[in-house]
């Protein structure tokens, strides 16, 4: 064998010469580093820029909330929902509510599942702004990451006049709201949904057209709709791969029925699908919105419930569409006011597994493009 | 005493002149304008990328944030000086110093003006890119000595990278040097030469056997984002993805060296684009607009220039709100307008004027490359390195092949009909 011969593999190359001092590179990538989005570490086997296998560590913002769930009663344990998936606070906690209010079999009013739809779809666009800002940003863009911010802010102020936070909101109760839409509420939804599409548009223009952007993002990261469904994949990153699944059409919850919108899929399963399916859901999200908003009925916001909530003994798990994917609650009560077993499905966590096989053969660059086409957020993956 | 005031009536450079007090004195100037030029740098792309990213930058220190620059290089200096345990401890040291020397080295020839250049070589533009690209040297000493992965890596993608650019961006300065000897029949490397050369020619390189300059012009900006490591280029300190790439372990005083050889080498590369297709320190439009008026009128423009700064100043200062708070502020601001119209005055004076017209066209066009460089960090996503590499090889070099192929033949073609004509 020729010594100037090019090697197909490493393991080629370290059989061929078993004197040859030479290692794979073990690059340790977090859980301090820019693009982990959060606190995740992941141990990076390299030859050269190319990728051999990794491997995630996690764990490093594990708050034990399921377990915080058995010391807390129902009505208690909702705020920490929010702390799982902090970019979309309000999903978290529709489906908890959802999930309890089905343990307890109670009935919600309209306003408030409508009141709720416009809600949870606001956030799944402040989720959505906050993945395209910080997914951009990894591949070297830095501009549209303040556009996504700025725009932001507008649906955080909402939820500010709404319920007094912006981020953790906390925004529904068990049985419904516990807010009615402020004064105005309707007009400035409105006037949000009228401004955004066409900033969508400007990020379209932005990003869309860019020819290192679909260098970067076209073919990296690809998975197969079998591969999706077998690691349990949901969200964006399972309709990008083209499954037409999304549990507002397929179980709609919440008066999802009553709504006209589509589901928007990818074909070949790489960044740049997952990337348009996501703007395309932002833009049916302002529809949802828009016709939730011209539709939301009077009457009251909140159902019976009692004080002291104490679901009769026995389970549920309920599954809603997050904006990262579909985020399950499986609840078991033994009758007292304190849940037995509070199980989180995060679609995040199920979601990273899909990492190594997706960057497998990529660059160190692809693996960081992927993370942010994955948009996880650690909060959720470590609980 | 007598050879000292002599130079001032002098044709040529002080480095040509032989006249040392002169050289030294150039040099001084030099450093000073270039660091002073770093600085301005550092708010300016601050500011520019805020601007175009819905923020507005810097506002506190400084009017405007002018003074954020020296407030931050007074923070680095002050910074407690780290190195890592197990880094190369002279290599370490040495790679900051390698990187700053060979950027501040390669301004030893540019002409800000004819007589505006501490010397003039037969060979300037061959000692610029000679001189500029050895400060890859530095970054891969960094990445080696900090001992760590990311430097390493950083500098490994670092070495690759200028070494392919660098070809590309040779070649186009072959095509340009080729230009040079159209109307002589001799063609020159040296700096102030090819400026030269282009006054006689009646055009910028840029325009010249259209369009074979301009792409010359294209490929060199392109291959020169990519030599600086500037975005969307900017692998070696991809901060995405290598935290800081080779600057990684740096920090305080070290890491504002390779900040002040960055922004340099941004500088030079900037003034060999502008010497070689851009004419240097000649005006702009000197056939259109010619004549002794025209003259008279662009020689006006620098102090000119300065004045309407001064007059921005004013402008704000007088749309301060009189609070207390933003006293210091309208102050500095105000004081800050009343130099720069000072400036102004100076630069319109007879005298003064015709010699540091030069200087301000030359500076104008470097800044043109620097905005460049700015607006393309704001806009573009960043090269995986794969990509970057095809680009190079496969797209930038053999066009600037086939540049310096066209300009030869264009060129031939041209003397024979010169020859036939005659």
């Amino acid at each position: 064998m020729s010594d100037n011969q090019f090697y197909e593999s490493f393991e080629e190359l370290q059989q061929s010469h078993p004197d040859l001092d030479s290692k794979e590179l073990v690059l340790n990538m977090g859980p301090q580093h820019p693009s982990t989005h959060g606190v995740l570490r992941i141990i990076l086997k390299l030859d050269g820029e190319k990728v051999n296998g990794l491997e995630c560590v996690i764990g490093y913002l594990h708050r034990g909330i399921e377990k915080i769930a058995e010391s807390r009663t129902w009505t208690q344990f909702a705020p920490f929902v929010d702390r799982l998936d902090y970019t979309a606070a309000v999903a978290n906690n529709l489906g908890y509510c959802l999930t309890v209010e089905k343990l307890l079999g109670v009935e919600v009013p309209k306003r408030a599942q409508y009141i709720r739809v416009i809600l949870t779809e606001l956030a799944r666009l402040a989720s959505h702004q906050v993945w395209l800002g910080t997914h951009v940003l990894d591949i070297g863009a830095v501009t549209p990451l303040f556009y996504a911010f700025r725009d932001r802010e507008t649906i955080l102020n909402v939820f500010e006049k709404y319920c007094g936070a912006r981020l953790t909101t906390h925004s529904f109760r068990i049985g419904g709201c516990r807010w009615d839409a402020y004064e105005g509420f309707s007009s400035e939804v409105l006037r949000i949904c009228d401004d955004l599409l066409p900033k969508i548009d400007e990020y379209k223009n932005l990003i869309t057209g860019n020819r290192i952007w679909l260098q970067r993002t076209k073919n990296v990261g690809c998975i197969s709709a079998e591969d999706c469904l077998s690691f349990g994949i949901t969200g964006p990153v399972l309709r990008g791969s083209g499954v037409a699944w999304d549990l507002r059409k397929a179980q709609p919850y919440s008066s999802y029925e009553d709504f006209e919108f589509d589901v928007p899929i990818g074909s070949a399963g790489d960044t740049f699908d997952r990337y348009v399916v996501r703007v395309e859901e932002m833009r049916q999200s302002i529809r949802i919105i828009r016709q939730a908003v011209e539709g939301l009925p009077e009457g009251p916001i909140i159902a019976r419930v009692p004080k002291v909530i104490k679901p009769p003994v026995g389970e549920v798990y309920l599954s809603t569409e997050a904006p990262k994917g579909e985020l399950g609650y499986f609840m078991v009560s033994d009758g007292t006011p304190q849940p037995y077993r509070l199980r989180v499905r995060p679609p995040s966590f199920i979601n990273l597994q899909a990492l190594e096989k997706m960057s497998k053969g990529g660059l160190v660059a692809d693996v960081v493009a992927i993370i942010g086409t994955l948009d996880i957020v650690l909060g959720e993956v470590d609980r | 005493m007598n050879s000292i005031l002599g130079y001032l009536h002098s044709n040529v450079t002080p480095g040509e002149a032989g006249n040392l007090f002169w050289v030294a004195v150039y040099v001084l100037l030099v450093f000073a304008g270039v660091s002073f030029g770093v600085m301005f740098m550092n708010w300016f792309e601050r500011k520019v990328m805020a601007h175009m990213q819905v923020r507005v930058g810097p506002m506190r220190v400084g009017p405007h944030g002018l003074l954020q620059p020296i407030a931050d290089a007074l923070k680095l200096i002050i910074k407690e000086d780290l190195m890592p345990a197990n880094a190369d401890k002279i290599v370490f040291w040495f790679a900051p110093v390698c990187v700053v020397m060979t950027a501040f080295c390669s301004f030893i020839v540019v002409p800000f003006g004819r007589t505006h250049a501490i010397t003039d070589m037969n060979i300037g533009v061959l000692f610029m890119l000679g001189v500029s690209s050895l400060g890859v040297l530095g970054v891969i000493m960094a990445g080696w000595a900090s001992n760590s992965h990311y430097p390493l890596m950083g500098s490994l993608r670092s070495g690759a990278q200028m070494v392919s650019y660098e070809v590309a961006m040779c070649m186009t300065v072959v095509s340009a040097v080729m230009m040079t000897s159209m109307a002589t029949g001799t063609g020159t490397m040296s700096m102030i030469g090819i400026v030269q050369a282009q006054l006689q020619q009646h055009t910028w390189f840029a325009f010249s056997f259209f369009p074979v300059g301009f792409t010359a012009l294209g490929v060199f900006a392109i291959a020169m984002v990519a030599e600086t490591n500037r975005a969307p280029f900017d692998l070696p300190e991809a901060e995405s993805e290598l935290v800081a790439g080779f600057l990684t372990e740096y920090s305080g005083f070290r890491w504002s060296l390779f900040f002040l050889a960055e922004y340099t080498g941004m500088m030079a590369v900037s003034s060999i684009a502008t010497t070689l297709w851009l004419g240097g320190w000649l005006r702009p439009f000197p056939n259109w607009l010619g004549g002794r008026n025209w003259d008279l009128a662009f020689s006006l423009v620098p102090g000119l220039t300065f004045l309407l700064l001064a007059s921005f100043c004013f402008f704000f200062y007088n749309r301060m709100p009189r609070i207390r708070a933003m006293r210091a502020n309208a102050i500095g601001l105000a004081a800050f307008g009343a130099v720069i119209a000072i400036v102004g005055i100076v630069l319109l004076l007879p005298g003064v004027r015709e010699r540091i017209q030069d200087i301000y066209w030359f500076t104008l066009k470097v800044g043109f490359f620097m905005y460049l460089y700015v607006w393309g960090r704001t806009t573009f996503p960043r090269y995986r390195f794969d990509q970057l590499m095809s680009i190079g090889w496969k797209v930038l070099f053999p066009i600037s092949l086939a540049v310096v192929i066209l300009t030869a033949l264009i060129g031939v073609r041209q003397e024979l009909f010169a020859l036939v004509w005659r």
